[in-house]
């Protein structure tokens, strides 16, 4: 078992009634998938926010990053980078930037 | 005493406004949702501490969140909103199918009866009932699935579901009003559905009195008499004697028959409120001047109710679901501007005052009236 560390944005942390960086605990492969579906286990309200409820897509407006790098279109079951499936850093889920 | 308690959508959250029967001095809560579009929030007939609220945002989605005490704390319940069956195709605005694809709930109709059941319309159009206070929606198909679905196009807007109806006489009978497919009746509780779009006239169609395609902005029913409704369309304020079996225009004399919302006076079923907007084209009142206008005898004739309202250089929206009315002995109307006010009348429409004046832009409201 290996705790994972998740990033969300404001409104998320807001929904899901937590302040600050979450975390997980996956067993086996750290993937988005299971990354996800571990962040949606744990914090059910946030289900159908981060990817669709229906197909489990990534929502359009939100991306997805770790280590410097952009893992928005990389497959969903992709081990995620070698210091976030350590724990060592964050995987980040970020909305992304517009107005109104 | 009684009271009253306003709930009110915006586009950056929800306000909920109290005062008591006097309507003069307002308490302000919020914002709820901060940052989120609220669509709608709406309480329950029997059980007011119960409200329901439509937060959505184009990055996260839907949330249906839930009160047990009147607003001042919220749950979020269940915001899975999945199309019955494989769902097909609509009409896209290019005339080509497009998937029905669920984005946003527009409005939430809490049951006459009971409080855990509650109605929500859908953006792709589609109606969908919760039996459990919220907690699992399931889709009531018949509708997306009436033969014409196929044909319904989206309005500006959207394809969106944003009128319910529920008949006090008949658990069976619902209205429902889609833009721009038309409106709708079911007298088997959702099973199968009629458009009832007889007399309407569309000038931006390819057929003008044609059974669907009608941009319908809203539908008011007064309670007393469930046969009678008041339709604000694209253009044209209209009447139906028959439940929608046939419709003739009633706009009179109104400086524009375009516009947004129509309610009606709660004791007085043939006294209507519209507030006319210049056109399709520019959504802003006729000449700078915010005016509601009231008909005491069921549409025609119609007077402009200006005091205590902007009128000079006022250039705001009222959106469909942005009027209501509560039930005290002298009643009150209420309404909300995209220009973030919202505006009181405790005389009937006769006198106007803002409780808010500079919310987000207001997306609906909703009076409930408390003893």
């Amino acid at each position: 078992m290996i705790r994972i560390r998740v990033q969300l944005p404001a409104h998320l942390r807001t929904l899901a009634r937590v302040t600050g960086e979450i975390s997980v605990e996956i067993e086996g492969a750290v993937t988005q998938r299971s990354v996800l579906d571990a962040v949606e286990v744990n914090y059910p309200t946030l289900r159908g926010t981060i990817r669709d409820q229906m197909t489990h897509r990534r929502r359009a407006f939100i991306r997805f990053f770790a280590c410097g790098e952009d893992l928005s279109l990389e497959s969903p079951d992709r081990s995620l980078p070698e210091p976030v499936a350590t724990g060592r850093e964050p995987f980040l889920v970020v909305g992304a930037i517009a107005g109104g | 005493m009684s009271s009253v308690r306003v709930l009110v959508g915006t586009h950056k959250g929800a306000f909920v406004l109290t005062s008591d029967g006097k309507r003069d001095k307002w308490e302000v809560s919020g914002p709820h949702f901060g940052g989120w579009e609220v669509y709608h929030l709406k309480g329950s007939p029997v059980d007011p501490d119960r409200i329901y609220a439509s937060q959505t945002t184009g990055w996260f989605g839907q949330i249906i969140q839930r009160s047990n005490d009147g607003g001042n704390s919220w749950e979020p319940v269940d915001n899975k909103f999945a199309y019955e069956g494989v769902p097909g195709t609509h009409t896209w605005y290019d005339g080509t199918p497009h998937p029905w694809e669920f984005k946003r709930v527009w409005h939430l109709e809490p049951s006459l009866e009971d409080p855990d059941v509650v109605y929500a319309g859908a953006e792709d159009a589609a109606l969908f009932r919760s039996t459990d206070g919220g907690k699992s929606w399931h889709e009531l198909a018949g509708l997306r699935e009436h033969n014409t679905g196929p044909r319904w196009q989206p309005g500006a807007g959207g394809l969106c579901l944003h009128t319910i109806i529920l008949d006090p006489s008949d658990p069976n009978r619902i209205f429902i009003a889609i833009s721009a497919a038309g409106a709708f009746r079911t007298t088997d509780g959702g099973k199968s559905w009629t458009p009832i779009n007889k007399g309407l006239v569309s000038n931006f169609m390819p057929e003008p009195t044609a059974e669907i395609g009608h941009c319908v902005h809203h539908v008011a029913m007064h309670p007393s008499r469930p046969g009678v409704l008041f339709m604000q369309k694209h253009w044209d304020v209209m009447r139906s004697d028959d439940a929608g079996d046939n419709w003739h225009e009633v706009s009179g004399n109104l400086p524009s028959d375009f516009g947004f919302v129509v309610d009606i006076h709660a004791h007085e079923p043939e006294t209507i409120y519209v507030v006319p907007i210049k056109s399709d084209s520019e959504h802003v009142p006729p000449d700078g001047k915010l005016r509601v206008y009231r008909s005491r005898t069921g549409g025609n004739e119609w007077e402009a109710l200006t005091r205590g309202l902007p009128q000079e250089n006022c250039y705001v929206n009222v959106l469909r679901d942005a009027m209501s009315v509560d039930t005290l002995e002298k009643c009150g109307i209420y309404f909300g501007t995209t220009g973030g006010q919202v505006f009181v009348s405790a005389d009937e429409g006769d006198s106007w005052k803002p409780i808010v004046q500079n919310l987000p832009a207001v997306l609906s409201v909703e009076v409930q009236t408390l003893s």
